[in-house]
This record gives C-alpha cells, structure tokens and sequence, in this order.
C-alpha cells in the first residue's frame, strides 16, 4: 500500500460511500462532544477567570494570597499538561463521573478538564482589558463587588469573550480529534480509523476539509458577533 | 459641609514612601462650588478619592456632615456615595450600554426597579440637554456630550456633593464654558455642593467661590477666590495665576525698579491710570507684563510696571497708585527675594 493510490477511482467510491454513510454522525458526535464540553469548560473557568482578575491584591476583592497562588499554580498545572495525555490520567475521574472511560459522552469529561484553565486564562484577558477608571466608577457609584462583576465587568467585556469563546471552541473541537485515539467519537475517529489505522487516505482527507469547514464556519461566525455586539467603534 | 481634618495620605512603592498629601486641613460649606487647583503630582486626584473613600487616608479624617467617612462600614459607604457623587476627566461612561442605561445604573445599583429607572434617567438626560440621546452609546457622542451623559449618571442617586476630577481637560475650551456652565447650574439649581479638581485657573475663576492650591501634598493657601487671585501669597498660586511672570527679567530696564500693580475689582474703565501718573507725577512708567480679567467691569489680576529713576520716584509711583480704590502695590524685589528663598 502507498500514498500514490490512495486516490483511484474505486477508493474515491468508497470514500464517497462513507462520507453518505458515517460522516454525518461523526459530524453530529464531534459537534455535541465540542458544545457540550464548552458549555462545561466555561461554566467552571468563568468564575475562575473573574476571580484570578477581582481576587488578586489590587483587584476589586482581594483574596488570602495563598489561595490565589494555589489557584494559578493549579490552572498552570492543568495547562502544562499534553491533552493526549490528560486524557489518560484523568480516566478514574472519568469512570466517577460518566460510568465508562470509552465513548463520546466519556470523551466530554477530558476535553472539560483540558480546556476550563484554558477558558480561565482567556476570561481573565478579556477582564484585564476593562479601563479600570470604569471600576472605579462604578466603585464611586456605591456598587457591591457582585454588582460590579455582573453589572459591569462582564457586560464591558462581551465583545472580547465573545471573541476569546471562539478561540476556546475551534481549540476544544481539534482536543476532540485527539481524543478519537482514547475512544472518543467524531471526525477525529472516523480519520485516524480510516486513514491511519486502514490507509483510506481518501476519508482522512475529506474528514480533515470537513473539520476545516467547520472551524471556518464557527470562527468566522464568533467574529462577525463580537463585532456587532461591539458598541464601541460603531455607526460613528 | 465637609471638613478634611489634619488629612495624610502616604503611598508605599517599589522606591519607598511617597507622602502624596500631608496635614490638610480644609472645609467646604454646603453650597459651595470649592475648587482645588495644582500642578500634576500635586496630590489633587488623591485628595479628591479620599473624600469618598476611593484612597483610604493614612492618617486624618473626612468628616461629611460631621461622620467619619474612615469609621463607616462597608454598607454605610456605599450609601454615602450614592450621596456623594463623581464625575470624571476621561468620562468612563460604560462603553456597551446605551446612555440611557449608563444613567440609570447608578439607580439599578440602589435597588431601583426598571421603570422607575428609566423615568428618572430619561429625565435627567433632558436636565443635561441630551434628550435625544437616550438610544445612543457613548461612541456616537462628542466629549462634551458624554461629560454630559456621566454628569446626568452623577445627578441620578440625587447627591448633596458632586467631585469633578478635572471634568474638563479632556475638553476643548468652549465645551469646557459649556460644561462649566452645567455645572453651575446644578449647584444653583439643585443645591449640589460641587468640589471641582483641576490644574486650570480659569475654570476656578470662572465657576469657583472657593480655591485651595495645593503643592507637593500641601495646602499652601486658601482662601475665597477673589482674595487669593487679587493678592496671591505663595509662589505655587503666583506661578499658577502668572504663569508667564517668571520670564520678565530680561526686559528689566536698567536702573529701574520693578513693582507690581494688583487689581483687586478695581473699575476698569474708571480711568487711564498710567496716563494719569504720567500726568501728574512726571513718572513714565513702562508695562513690562499684564495679566489682567476683567468679570463685569472691574479688572482682577496684576500689571508688572517698571519705574526709571530715583528711589524718591519709585516711593512717589507707590502711594500715587495705592490712592486708587481696589490697586495694591507690591515691590517686586520681595518677590525675587521670597523665590530665592523657597
């Protein structure tokens, strides 16, 4: 077997036949497992990331510093890790939470580990961008830590997590290829099964345009939304 | 009525203690437009936070009506900054909420329901001259018109004190009339004590019944606004008032001697009094620098006169113009030899 005919006419067939046949279900996997472990990812790196921005000494409420350093010692741990390799470490936790290790569903457990520091960090960006002549402000006007976290940190910095979010989700969807290695579903299984693991380079080329498409897609739809969320540099 | 009490605030950097206000002392009555003026680094911005306790002071306290800011708690603060209200150089209006929703969320934050929220913001946008502009954001509107926008945010919470940090030196000078204006207005009107923070003497001339100028942390002089301009004791207030008398000495006339006329609301157009010391004294004095406004008819500032002749001249030359009504005189000799010192 070698490369030069991996493109005849019958192995296009093929490919083509399995394109009608499993690519949409690798689709819908790969999208699921990518949503849902987003939804997850910034549901805990969230409020991590508003606190790495409010808690730290000159933030709005100051947290014990041995608590803050914990916090960036343990997101930097989480971030050093390789994916492919989190992955594997972390199975135990997977079983407590999902009953399996295998699967797309159990491939949601990794993927959220991986990517919330991420999502942390990202989030404490887009706050540290906030002018802080605006908390202050807000801080004249009488509000709360809570009220300034809710009522004007996140909402000043919609556009930019918008913006950050996108970047956040193109990520975790090329973590949910990796993950086709260790059990996971989607387009990054269907490539490696077909392409590596049984040289139909043919599939493993359409799923690789496929996935390109798609992160096309929810990239170029995250900026056009930051941008018409953007109030700043508008109908000037 | 506030009242700062032996006031110090000290900042503790990489380089050591930096003593941002030493020791002030100061007392604004209700009522007051109060303006503190200085150069930058002068501690005014610092003074200006630790009213509302946006800087807690190292050592003093800011009495509002008698309490204790510093002794407040928490909760307490944040009522009385609802009560003391800022508005500022850079504006910080919210960038992503429409000017209507900017003014009401002072109001939002107090617990105040949505719709009494809008009446009211909607309200104060007209008092503020921007009815119109309810639906608009912030980066559709000039510089003056968000000043006015935060000045309507200020207003919201119905305040007693209203800070501007200079409010407007991000605006050119007739926006800055404008706005000045406004402000005016809301103390008159509203009966808002207004403490304006700023580096321009022309916005303490033109709004301001009372001025501290403040230099390196320091008050060095306070007083009303017509006392201190007419007849400025120390060199901060002199090189802020007379920015330009520094460089006279180089058309000192040789011989001569140097005084300075001070009008103090004296009548302008009364009558040409250096023609009339020509006149009648023989002395033809030479102008050598003027900074003069006039507020209705009557001339405040300085004229630098230099007198040619003999000490019996420059004697006659004083008490000729100390006869005029509201003209002080000074020799400038002192003044060169209070520099030297300082």
């Amino acid at each position: 077997m070698n490369f030069a005919n991996a493109f005849t006419p019958e192995k296009l067939q093929e490919a083509w036949n399995c394109l009608l046949n499993e690519f949409p279900f690798a689709m819908w996997e790969t999208l699921y497992s990518t949503i849902l472990a987003t939804f997850f990812a910034i549901l805990i790196g969230l409020p991590l990331g508003v606190i790495l921005v409010t808690g730290e000494a000159k933030g709005i409420h100051p947290l014990p510093r041995p608590v803050m350093s914990f916090l960036n010692v343990f997101i930097n741990l989480l971030r050093s890790v390789p994916f492919i390799i989190l992955m594997v470490m972390i199975i135990p936790l997977t079983r407590v939470i999902v009953g399996t290790s295998v699967g797309t569903v159990a491939s949601i457990v990794p993927l959220t580990v991986a990517a919330f520091p991420f999502i942390a960090r990202l989030v404490e960006s887009s706050l540290r961008e906030i002018n802080p002549n605006i908390i202050e402000t807000a801080q004249s006007m009488g509000a709360t830590s809570l009220q300034i976290v809710f009522r004007v940190m996140l909402p000043e910095s919609v556009p930019s997590l918008v913006t950050n979010f996108t970047l956040a989700i193109t990520t975790i969807m090329g973590y949910t290829a990796m993950s086709g290695a260790v059990g996971g579903g989607g387009l990054g299984k269907l490539a490696l099964a077909y392409g590596y693991q049984r040289y139909r380079y043919a599939v493993l080329y359409l799923a690789v345009i496929v996935l390109v498409i798609i992160t096309q897609v929810i990239q170029s739809f995250g900026t056009w939304l930051a941008a018409k969320l953007d109030k700043r540099l508008k109908n000037k | 009525m506030i009242e700062l009490r032996n006031l110090s605030k000290t900042f503790t950097t990489m380089d050591g203690q930096v003593d941002a206000l030493r020791n002030i002392n100061l007392t604004v009555e209700n009522g007051d437009i109060y303006g503190i003026i200085g150069m930058s680094g002068a501690g005014k911005s610092t003074l200006v936070r630790c009213i509302n306790m946006l800087e807690r002071p190292t050592q003093g306290s800011v009495l509002v009506n008698g309490r204790d800011m510093a002794s407040m708690s928490q909760r307490e603060l944040r009522g009385m900054r609802r009560k003391i209200t800022m508005i500022f150089q850079g504006f910080n209006l919210l960038m992503q909420r429409t000017c209507l929703r900017n003014v009401m969320l002072p109001l939002r934050l107090s617990g105040v329901d949505r719709r009494t929220a809008e009446a009211k913001a909607q309200e104060l946008l007209t008092l503020v001259g921007l009815p119109d502009k309810a639906n608009s954001y912030p980066a559709q509107l000039s510089g003056g018109q968000q000043q006015r926008v935060a000045i309507a945010r200020a207003l919201a919470t119905e305040p007693d004190v209203l800070l501007c940090d200079e409010a407007t030196s991000a605006l050119d000078p007739k926006t800055t009339h404008a706005i000045l204006e406004l402000i005016r207005d809301i103390n008159e009107k509203l009966r808002i004590t207004v403490i304006v923070i700023t580096h321009q003497m022309s916005v303490v001339q033109e709004i301001c019944n009372r001025v501290a100028i403040l230099e390196n942390g320091e008050v060095v002089e306070e007083g009303m606004v017509s006392e201190v301009f007419s007849n400025p004791r120390a060199n901060a207030t002199r090189n802020l008032i007379y920015p330009e008398s520094t460089g006279n000495d180089s058309v000192f006339p040789k011989g001569g001697q140097r005084i300075r006329v001070i009008f103090n609301g004296a009548i302008a157009s009364r009558e040409p009094l250096l023609a009339k010391m020509a006149v009648d004294c023989g002395i033809l004095a030479s102008i050598l620098g003027a900074s003069t406004r006039s507020v209705g008819d009557r001339a405040y500032g300085y004229m630098l006169l230099g007198i040619p002749g003999t000490p019996e001249d420059m004697a006659k030359a004083i008490s000729y113009l100390s006869a005029t009504p509201d003209v002080t005189v000074q020799v400038e000799a002192e003044y060169a030899a209070k520099e030297v010192e300082a």
